[in-house]
């Protein structure tokens, strides 16, 4: 699904991803931890293409096509989601307008027609529902005047419409409470579907209790110190992230 | 005196006018004669060259239209009391029935007469105003609005202004007077459109509005016009006593706009909002003028204009405020907001701020921007293409003022023509037009 190889990336001129290397196969989950600073969100922002954040060695293929070199659109549209950290408030464009251009963008660069206002519609009422957001939101701008939590279950609700073949979670988690956490979890869990695969980057331990990850990875210093299953992430809860460092350095 | 001045003169001695206008004729037309024409240093007329208009040649008045020039006018589908002018002349045919209320100035009855008297030419400084002096000059044909004390008009009254190109380019003058008495309240929507044919024409248009005591105005001024049109006009109220004036206004298309919008508390408590939107593109020039003057204590203004300025279009909007010496506890707000969408756009923006009191609050701001580059790649990374993000944000800064227009008829018809006019070449239009 997703094979990186030796990443370097920097953002203004700051190198920040070191020889970073993950490989994500189809229906995995793998968390991503790391103190601030590590890289974590540069990582999301490179993969999703966003401007100002370059590539500078090594190599990213997603599902067999090399990624760094499509556009930012056209890694969505061929099923590559990034849930933003920080979702953008946008007034004046409509949810509704808004995810539904993001649908029809996706189905016709796979050849499908668009769907009916009314089809639509429908489906994001469902889809809200799902994330346990008022259809009401659909009509207000993208995220405008949402509470945090709000806005990352809008996240997760254009993920479900995208239908994504790689879900980044950028610290979706941040700033949630449990009741919230829980709803972001269960839509996470219920995309689960053995093909599917997601890349958690978070900072607490405490969303893996909710989405079991497959693997786990600690990103220090812009690459990966240490690799292993779940237990790991509960290793780190309890030492902290300090001794990776030491035992890196 | 120059050409067009003495060009405009003639031409209203062409006018046959009914007596009891003609004091206002006169003092239009010493007021006209007595003016300097604007140069690039009248303050009033700064960043717009009123060059097109002398390039008028000899000025004559706007004839008929066939009916398919008027009907190929798309109406604001309201449920409305509907008055139609082509080329400055009224349609009766395409219009309603006038209600009690609503009266042409050729057939007020004498109390009428002594209301639009008593009112035309006074709410307008006929001396700061250059073409308010004209629009009096040729004082002749006209609406008079009159709402009654405590009473609220059932209908919208709806005035369709057509504009269509003749053989000779032609002059079309317009005049709207609304006066509300203490505690009554009415819709007003001032539709200026012109068909799709490239026009020659000039319109002066002049609208005055006095708001009584406790009354309350909602006012709509559109202009969508050919980009060849020259229009001058102006919206001029008085604010009584707790007086409300809620304005909208959008313009687009003509290669010489001016819009003033001149608002003066006259009463303790007034308020006034007023929302506009300007959108030249091509070669188009549209200056917006708004002018607050806060005359008495406690009221109450807030100005939010904004524009996108395309190609090689040109936008001015000089809001200025002014807070009169005895005018303590005033709260006034201005915002202006542009987006320039080409290297060749311009715009000049200038918040104008006079205060003489000292005890105020009075907020101004004014931004030039592109388009934001986060939101940009929020679309793009949700698998919205550039050129269609571009529209869609675009549309949205507009859309932001547009959503909150209290006529639901007002925006069913814009937003699917603004849709249209960012969506040249993208696919977005069916999404925008679309809730």
């Amino acid at each position: 699904m997703l094979n990186i190889s030796d990443l370097y990336g920097k953002v203004e001129e700051k190198d920040i991803l070191k020889g970073l290397s993950i490989e994500v196969k189809p229906g995995e989950v793998h968390a991503i931890m790391g103190p601030n600073g590590s890289g974590k969100s540069t990582l999301g922002n490179v993969l999703s293409g966003r401007p100002g954040y370059e590539a500078t060695a090594g190599s990213v293929t997603f599902k067999g096509h090399d990624l760094l070199e499509m556009d930012t659109e056209e890694r969505a549209r061929e099923g590559l989601f990034l849930a933003f950290q920080y979702p953008v408030e946008i007034p004046g464009v409509s949810n509704m307008e808004f995810l539904k251009a993001a649908v029809d963008a996706k189905r016709k660069h796979h050849n499908q027609s668009e769907l009916s206002s009314v089809d639509f519609l429908k489906l994001a009422r469902e889809t809200c529902k799902r994330v346990n957001l008022d259809a009401s939101f659909l009509k207000r701008g993208v995220n405008e005047g949402f509470s945090g939590g709000e806005k990352k279950r809008n996240e997760i609700m254009q993920m479900m419409l995208l239908e994504p073949d790689l879900c980044i979670l950028d610290e979706t988690d941040s700033g949630l409470d449990i009741d919230a956490l829980q709803v972001v979890a269960d839509g996470v869990n219920a995309m689960r579907d053995g093909k599917r695969s997601f890349l958690v980057v978070t900072h607490y331990q405490r969303l893996l209790d909710y989405i079991i990850p497959d693997y786990v990875h600690v990103l220090a210093g812009g690459r990966i110190v240490k690799s292993g299953d779940k237990s790991l992430a509960l290793e780190l809860e309890a030492k902290g992230y300090g001794w990776l460092e030491n035992e890196v350095a | 005196m120059t050409d067009f001045q003495q060009s405009a003169l003639h031409l209203a001695a062409c006018q046959q006018t009914p007596a009891w206008l003609q004091p206002l004729r006169e003092q239009g037309a010493a007021n006209w004669s007595a003016a300097s024409w604007p140069g690039r240093k009248t303050e009033l007329w700064k960043y717009i060259s009123l060059a097109p208009l002398q390039q008028q040649g000899d000025l004559r008045w706007g004839g008929e239209a066939d009916d398919s020039a008027i009907d190929a006018v798309e109406r604001v589908e309201v449920d409305a009391t509907c008055l139609v002018f082509v080329n400055g002349r009224f349609n009766a045919a395409r219009s309603s029935a006038l209600p009690a209320g609503i009266v042409r100035f050729a057939d007020a009855d004498t109390a009428q007469q002594q209301l639009i008297a008593q009112h035309l030419g006074q709410v307008v400084d006929s001396q700061r105003h250059l073409f308010a002096a004209l629009s009096n000059a040729w004082v002749d044909d006209g609406i008079l609005l009159h709402v009654p004390r405590n009473q609220t008009l059932d209908k919208p009254v709806y005035i369709l202004n057509v504009a269509t190109p003749e053989a000779q380019p032609a002059v079309a003058s317009q005049r709207l007077l609304v006066v509300l008495e203490e505690g009554s309240e009415a819709e007003v929507i001032e539709h200026f459109a012109s068909d799709a044919r490239e026009q020659n024409g000039f319109v002066n248009s002049l609208t005055e509005v006095v708001v009584g005591a406790n009354a309350r105005l909602q006012h709509y001024r559109i202009n969508l016009e050919e980009e060849n049109l020259l229009h001058v006009g102006g919206v001029h109220a008085d604010l009584h006593r707790d007086a409300r004036f809620h304005g909208f206004t959008l313009a687009q298309g003509s290669r010489l706009k001016r819009i003033d919008y001149q608002v003066n508390m006259r009463g303790e408590g007034a308020h006034m909002d007023l929302n506009g939107v300007y959108l030249p593109r091509n070669k188009q020039v549209i200056d917006y003028h708004t002018n607050v003057e806060h005359c008495v204590p406690h009221c109450t203004s807030n100005e939010v204009f904004r524009g996108i300025i395309g190609d090689s279009a040109k936008a001015v909007f000089n809001g200025r405020i002014h807070i009169h010496p005895q005018a303590q506890k005033t709260l006034a707000e201005l915002s202006n907001k542009n987006l320039l969408t080409s290297r060749t756009a311009e715009i000049n923006t200038k918040p104008e701020l006079e205060i003489y009191a000292d005890d105020v609050r009075c907020a101004h701001g004014a931004t030039i921007a592109q388009l934001d580059e986060t939101s940009l790649y929020y679309l793009q990374s949700r698998g919205i293409s550039a050129a269609d993000a571009t529209t869609m944000l675009s549309f949205g800064f507009i859309n932001e003022l547009l959503t909150q227009v209290p006529e639901q008829a007002i925006q069913d018809y814009l937003r699917p023509r603004l849709a249209s006019l960012f969506g040249q070449g993208s696919e977005q239009v069916g999404h925008l037009s679309y809730e």
